[in-house]
Parts: C-alpha cells; structure tokens; sequence
C-alpha cells in the first residue's frame, strides 16, 4: 500500500485514541479541580496542561483557559477537537482507503464538536460525548475495515497512542498536592470493577497502579497496549528473523513491553515516575522510527528550470 | 435571592416546619451559603437543563427501583441536604449508640431473654412479633454480629430537634442512590462544591466488604463474600449489583448455591466453591425453605442450619426483625438504658401503645389527628395519616386496630423539616427525612456520612417513600472546619536524578543507525 495513506491511518488510529484518552484524563479532573481555590486550581491547571504535553503561554491560565487548551482548541494537536479535526483530516486523504461508515462517522463527529456548551457542566456531557464518538470509531473500524495491513497501521497506531495516554494519566495523579484517588483513575481508565474482581479486597495504592500499567489482560493496561502494538509490528514485518532484529520499532516497543512485564520490584510507587517517562519516550521513538521505516518521506523535491 | 424563590417564603409558612436551607424571614442558613451562591448564578433555564441531564444520566446508568414490575427512575433533586459537622456528630453518635443497642437485644432475645426476666419488655410481645424465629434461637451467629449494616430512619420536627422515626435492621435499602447521587450532584451543580469540605461518601462499600470479611466464620484465612438477591424483579435489584459489583464480590441467586454437611458452596465453572460470608438481601420467610416458607424458590435448603452450625455467617442475621418491630421501638429508649445504661442521644417519636387500653381509647378517639402505622410494615405500606384520610378509610382502621391491637401503633402528626426542591419552575418547600447508613463490623459502628435523604416530591405530602411518589437528595455532611484550608505536606518533589534508575541506561544505537543510513 502506499506509504502516505499507511501514514494517515496510523495517524487516525494515534488521534482518536488520544481524544478518548484526553476526554477520560479531563472529566475525572474537572470533578477535582472544581474544588480547588482559584490559586491551587491555576498551578494544578498548569500542570496538567504540561503532562498532556501543552504549554501555557497565557498569564492567567485557569480553568476556562484549560478547558480550551484540552477540550476545544481546534488547532491545538493535544486537544480533544484538535484530536478529531486531525484524525478527520487524515481520512479525508485517505478516503478511497477506509470505509465509507469509518469516514462518515469522524465526519460526523467533526462536526458535532461544536454543539457543546464550553462551561464545566458542557464539558462532562462533551467528555462522554467524546467517548461514545470515539467508541464507534473504533467499532467501525474493527468491523468495517478488512484486517489487512491497512487496519493493522491503525490498530498500530491506536495501541502505541493508548499506553501513551494510560501512561499520562497515570502522570496526572500527582499533579494535585493531596493526589487523585485511586478510585478515580481507575474510573479514568474505565478499569474499576475490573479491577474490583481482580483485586477483591486488597486495595491499595500499588495494586492499582500495578493493575494500570502491568495487567496482562487489562486492555488499557501499558502491557498490554504495547504488547498489541507488537503483534502490528510483527504482523506488518513478518520476515523470521532467527537472530537479532530489522525494526527498530519492534526493538524498542518489545524492550519497553519486556522490561515491563518482567520487571520485578518492591516499590512500584517510587519507580513510577520513571515507568511513565520511559514509556511515554518509548512511544514517542517507536513512532520516529515506524514512519522512517514505512512512511519514507521522500526529500522535498522542488522544480528546479533549466539553466540556460 | 433569585426568583427562582419568589413565593417560598409563603409556601414556607404555610407548611409551618422546620426549613434546612432558610431560618425564618428567609436568611439562609451558614452551611447553605455555597449552595444558595450557586443557584443564585443560575437561570430557570440553566437549572432545568441541568435537571434534566441529571435524570437523563440515571436512567442511561440504571439507576432505577422496580414498581409493579417496572424500572423506574429514583428522582434526584438538584439541591442537596446539608447538614453540618455539628448536628452530624450528634447523628452520628445516636445512631451508633441505637445499633449498639439493637445489636445488644437481638443477643439477648435470641439467647436467655435477661430483657423480658427483668421486666423491661413484656414477653409477649416479642413472641407475638412476626419477626421473631424461633428457627434461630439459642445460638450466636459465626463472627458474632447480628445487625451488621442497618438504616435508621431519622426526621426533623418543628421545632429543628432530630428524632428517630424507626430503625431498619433486616435489610435496608438505600444505599446505592447515595452513591449515585453524589456522582451526579459532581456533574450536575459542580459550582456547589466550591471549596467547602465535603465528607465524600465512595469509602462505603470497602467499608461494608471489610466488615463482612472480618465477622466470618473463624479459621477462614481469606473469606469469600457473596450478595444473595432474590433477582432482577426485587425492587432493589439495582443496588445489588451496584453494591456486588464495587466489592467486587460474586451476585448470587439462590439457585447458584448449594448448603452440604452445613457448609455453603457456588457452583461455579470451577467447580464448587465454599462461600464463608453472605451479604443476604432476602427476607427472612423465603430465605430457607428447609426452615421458613416451604414454596420459596429464591432462598436455598440449609442456611439456617450451616448458620447454626457456625459454618457461615450471613449478614444481617435471621431473625433481626423483632428488633425493628415498630412496638419494640417505643421500648428502645428502656432498652438503651437497660443494655447500655445511657440515655438516649437521639430522641423517639412520641408513640402509643395501641394494647394498652387507655392509650388505645386516646387514640381510637383521635384517628383523625394522628399517623397510624402497621409494626412490621416497611416501605409505607398501610401507614394511614389520619388528617388526609377520608372517613371510611378511619372507620375501616378503626375496625382494624379494635381487631388486633398488636399490630399497630400510633403517632402524632409531624411536619417532617423541609428542604427547597424543584418543583414546575421555581423551587417549593419540600418535606424529607433522612436514613443513615451504619456499618458494625463487631469492634467499630463506622456511620456513612450522609446517607439517603427522601424526600415527597408532592406538595405538603409526608410521605416520602419511593414506591409513593417520593425522590431522593444528595446528603452532603460538612466536615468540620470547612473554611481553614487543609494543611498540606510539601509535595514531594520526585526527580528522576533523586532515585535509582531502574530502567537499562538508554542505547543511542539506532540513532547512530539512522543518522548513518540517512548519510
């Protein structure tokens, strides 16, 4: 298939994931900023716009500022409806590629993203809005879309943009003094009663952190995103190897998934600051050197006359 | 105040009751100054809207309670209850000190019966009571608790003076609305909150899991707790699962269970599995065909016996209904003193003993003035207040009461406190009560802070009961010294330069690679 529409479908599978990502991360947020002093509630909104990877250029940045900065600014890529737009723009170009519904239901989405009142009672309904849209994104990718190495590149690209996004909300806990409660980043991460039925009664700080970043059947565990990615890798490059390896992008995601499924240790709660930074690196290369090896930009070529 | 009020003073006065949000002449109470700053900011418009979406969100999450066969919505109003950290603490030790003693009782009935020895309690009338099991007599229970969540309902009267209206200690339900409801109040009134320390409500049910787990039966390492429900046509059906699903517990119908050599099992994929701890949400009579209703299917053969036999304990006890008869309600105060030798924390209703034959002429003269209510009744279910009721209606009770004076008390008329809720376009007064939650886990009686408060949605009805048209209201407790910020450790600051690395030290290897695939 050709290099750019594999690019645009990994790009649709990274910017839908990472809308739903950012509008789960924002509601259990809002809920708790809410309540803070307008002083405390300006640092954490700060904050957290700095682990979703934006930065504040305002003087006063607060919460309405926020809420902009991550929910509606439709030129910014961390946010949810730049998100959208992007992953929009991306199957526009690759239309005659994805299916007609998968299009039809971005495009709707699209334009559905300025029907919402932008005040904090419009932004829980916007986040759930959000998380429905995206859903059926995903189903209609997974139904209506031929797995063939198309889907794997957006399935690709929705796993890496996934343990990124678990990984950052793991990140956003500590960005209020007293911390988020666990109950809520599992709600955050959809993983509650999940969790409940693994975990009965021993509840505490590591298990659920454990439960967020190493389960092995957790689908929005980091394990298992990147185990996910994997398979994609493995699936798109499928040249047995006996020894060593070709890809760098397999190299890295199946060191990071191995470090982390393996790795033992006796104070998670200390280690995972570290965990989330190098995951969120890993991610980052993986994706570098996923679209050196398939996406090929060729170097700008420009039209150069004869000279006479 | 907005006019959103316009005309609450009047409605007000009319009902002539204690009003939780306004002290007379319409200033607002201190613990509702958020809250009233809230709705001031709010239109008409905004406060429907956001009503609305309140009740559209319950309906979408299944919030609902079953009537006649039919899922229907628990209506939330959107202004809370909120009571402060003050009139909380004396709530919370009354309850505390109610469940000590109905715990107390229930030990002593189903054992030498000192309480009726000593003359406190006439005899028979714990006999007569429908509750009372002889099935269950003579044993204490595996873990030692017989009342481990119980719900005691409690009103306000005119005069702002809480009093306990009746205790709950068979299953009570309720407690599923209160957590739903705080989650919707965040979404829906988020400018409420404000900064004002709300005690949060989510610790409930590993509250209510860590209790089961620590009163079963001894020699159990790691007990296995389970819901019993009847099935998804009990009016509860929802608060089962909800309460299954946060402990993170099996929900199990009588059928999945299996009593043998007075042990209970699940039948699960995995074979069978021994269950130590059943969190029973059945009535007593269809619990256990062996001992009670022969023609039950819900229940399953043997509890009462693995019970007996100390191979399982089931929470709450059989046989607690003779503590929450509503005759042997009118002793709690007697009993308090007998068993605890306090006085009581939270006042009765004033209540007459329709067996005694002066209290019972008193009252067959007056059913017109008071509240009549059938002992063993829950849910509102025969309750007849007498200044609503037609004359027929008061001849046929009295036709009743002269027939089995046992079965009924009664009680003067209270204007149950009222809390402003919206009504049409603009917010009425409304009457509520209020069920605390209490958990005994056979050290400690942890109250919920909170707890259901129901409220008539009609206008100057005091009836408050789901089944009856009433809704409910989040309950929000204030902690104790809302406006002195929380003192905060300094953040630790963790760098990645303070702590060991565990990660392998990065390798620049592919991009040395790429830099030199790129030459």
């Amino acid at each position: 298939m050709l290099s750019r529409i594999a690019e645009s479908l990994f790009w649709i599978g990274r910017y839908v994931e990472r809308a739903d990502g950012t509008a789960r991360i924002l509601d259990v947020h809002l809920e708790r900023l809410n309540h803070l002093p307008p002083a405390e509630q300006r640092s954490v909104a700060v904050e957290l716009l700095a682990v979703m990877g934006g930065r504040s250029t305002e003087e006063s940045f607060g919460l309405s500022e926020l809420l902009h900065a991550l929910a509606y600014d439709k030129t910014s890529p961390t946010s949810i409806a730049g998100s959208l737009a992007a992953a929009r723009e991306n199957a526009r170009r690759a239309r005659e590629t994805v299916s007609s519904s998968l299009w039809e239901s971005l495009n709707t989405t699209y334009y559905g993203l300025n029907q919402h009142r932008k005040d904090v009672v419009g932004t829980y309904r916007f986040c759930t809005w959000v998380l429905e849209r995206t859903s059926m994104v995903r189903g209609l990718a997974d139904t209506t879309v031929s797995h063939d190495e198309s889907w794997q590149f957006l399935v690709l690209g929705r796993s890496l943009e996934r343990a990124d996004m678990t990984a950052r909300m793991l990140s956003t806990r500590d960005v209020h003094s007293t911390g988020m409660s666990w109950v809520n980043m599992l709600r955050c991460a959809g993983a509650y009663e999940s969790f409940l039925r693994t975990r009965r009664a021993a509840f505490g700080d590591e298990h659920a952190a454990e439960f967020l970043l190493l389960d092995r059947l957790f689908p929005r565990s980091i394990v298992y995103a990147l185990r996910d990615a994997d398979e994609c890798l493995q699936t798109l490059d499928p040249s047995a190897q006996r020894v060593g390896f070709i890809n760098d992008a397999r190299r890295i995601v199946g060191q990071a998934r191995t470090f982390l499924e393996f790795h033992r240790t006796d104070d998670l709660m200390a280690e995972l600051p570290e965990h989330m930074e190098r995951v969120q690196k890993a991610v980052s290369q993986a994706s570098d050197a996923i679209s050196r090896r398939y996406f090929n930009h060729a170097p700008e070529l420009a039209w150069v006359g004869e000279l006479s | 105040m907005s006019d959103l009020f316009e005309q609450y003073a009047a409605a007000s006065e009319r009902r002539g009751a204690y009003d939780e949000m306004f002290a007379p002449g319409m200033q607002t109470r201190r613990s509702y100054g958020q809250v009233a700053g809230a709705l001031d900011a709010l239109s008409l418009s905004d406060v429907t809207a956001r009503a609305d979406s309140m009740a559209r969100t319950f309906l979408d999450r299944g919030v609902t309670f079953d009537f006649a066969g039919e899922e229907r919505p628990f209506p939330l109003d959107i202004v809370p209850r909120i009571i402060p950290a003050d009139e909380w603490s004396l709530l919370e030790r009354g309850v505390q000190q109610r469940v000590r003693t109905l715990e107390a009782f229930l030990n002593d009935v189903y054992d030498k019966m000192a309480v009726v020895t000593d003359g406190v309690i006439p005899r028979s009338l714990i006999t007569t009571s429908a509750h009372f099991h002889r099935q269950v007599h003579g044993f204490s229970p595996a873990g030692g608790v017989r009342v481990h969540v119980s719900g005691i309902d409690v009103i306000r009267d005119q005069a702002g003076t809480f009093r306990v209206l009746e205790d709950n200690v068979r299953v009570p339900s309720g407690v599923s609305y209160v957590l739903e409801n705080r989650r919707a109040m965040a979404k829906g009134l988020p400018e409420a909150f404000g900064q004002q320390s709300i005690r949060p409500v989510e610790e409930y049910p590993r509250r209510l899991l860590s209790a089961l787990r620590k009163t079963a039966p001894a020699g159990v390492d790691d007990p296995t707790v389970v819901v019993l429900t009847p099935g998804v046509f009990n009016s509860a059906y929802f608060e089962h699962t909800l309460l299954a699903g946060l402990m993170g517990v099996e929900l199990v119908e009588g059928r999945d269970l299996i009593c043998r050599g007075n042990r209970v099992y699940m039948r699960t994929t995995a074979g069978e599995q021994r269950v130590d701890v059943i969190y029973k949400r059945i009535d007593d009579e269809f619990l256990d065909p062996l001992q009670f209703r022969s023609d039950s299917m819900l229940g399953c053969p043997g509890l009462v016996n693995a019970a007996r036999a100390g191979g399982v304990t089931i929470a709450n006890a059989v046989g607690n209904g003779v503590a929450d008869d509503k005759l042997v309600y009118s002793y709690l105060p007697d009993l308090m003193r007998y068993y605890l030798n306090e006085e009581p924390i939270l006042a009765n209703v004033d209540t007459f003993r329709l067996e005694e034959d002066e209290a019972r002429e008193h009252v067959l003269d007056r059913l017109d003035e008071l509240v009549v209510k059938p002992v063993d009744g829950s849910g509102g279910k025969g309750l007849v207040i007498g200044p609503d009721a037609s004359r027929d209606e008061l001849n046929a009770l009295h036709k009743r009461i002269v027939a089995d004076p046992r079965g009924w008390i009664a009680q003067p008329v209270l204007q149950l406190s009222t809390v402003p809720t919206l009504s049409g376009d603009r917010f009425g007064p409304r009457h509520v009560d209020l069920r605390p939650f209490a958990v005994n886990d056979g050290e400690d009686v942890w109250v919920l802070p909170g707890g259901l408060t129901r409220v008539a949605l009609k206008e100057g009805s005091l009836i408050v009961n789901s089944s009856q048209g009433g809704g409910s209201k989040d309950t929000w407790v204030l902690a104790d010294s809302p406006q002195v910020p929380v003192e905060r450790a300094p953040r630790p600051s963790i760098t990645l330069r303070e702590q060991v690395s565990v990660w392998p030290i990065e390798s620049n290897w592919q991009d040395r690679q790429s830099d030199q695939q790129q030459q």
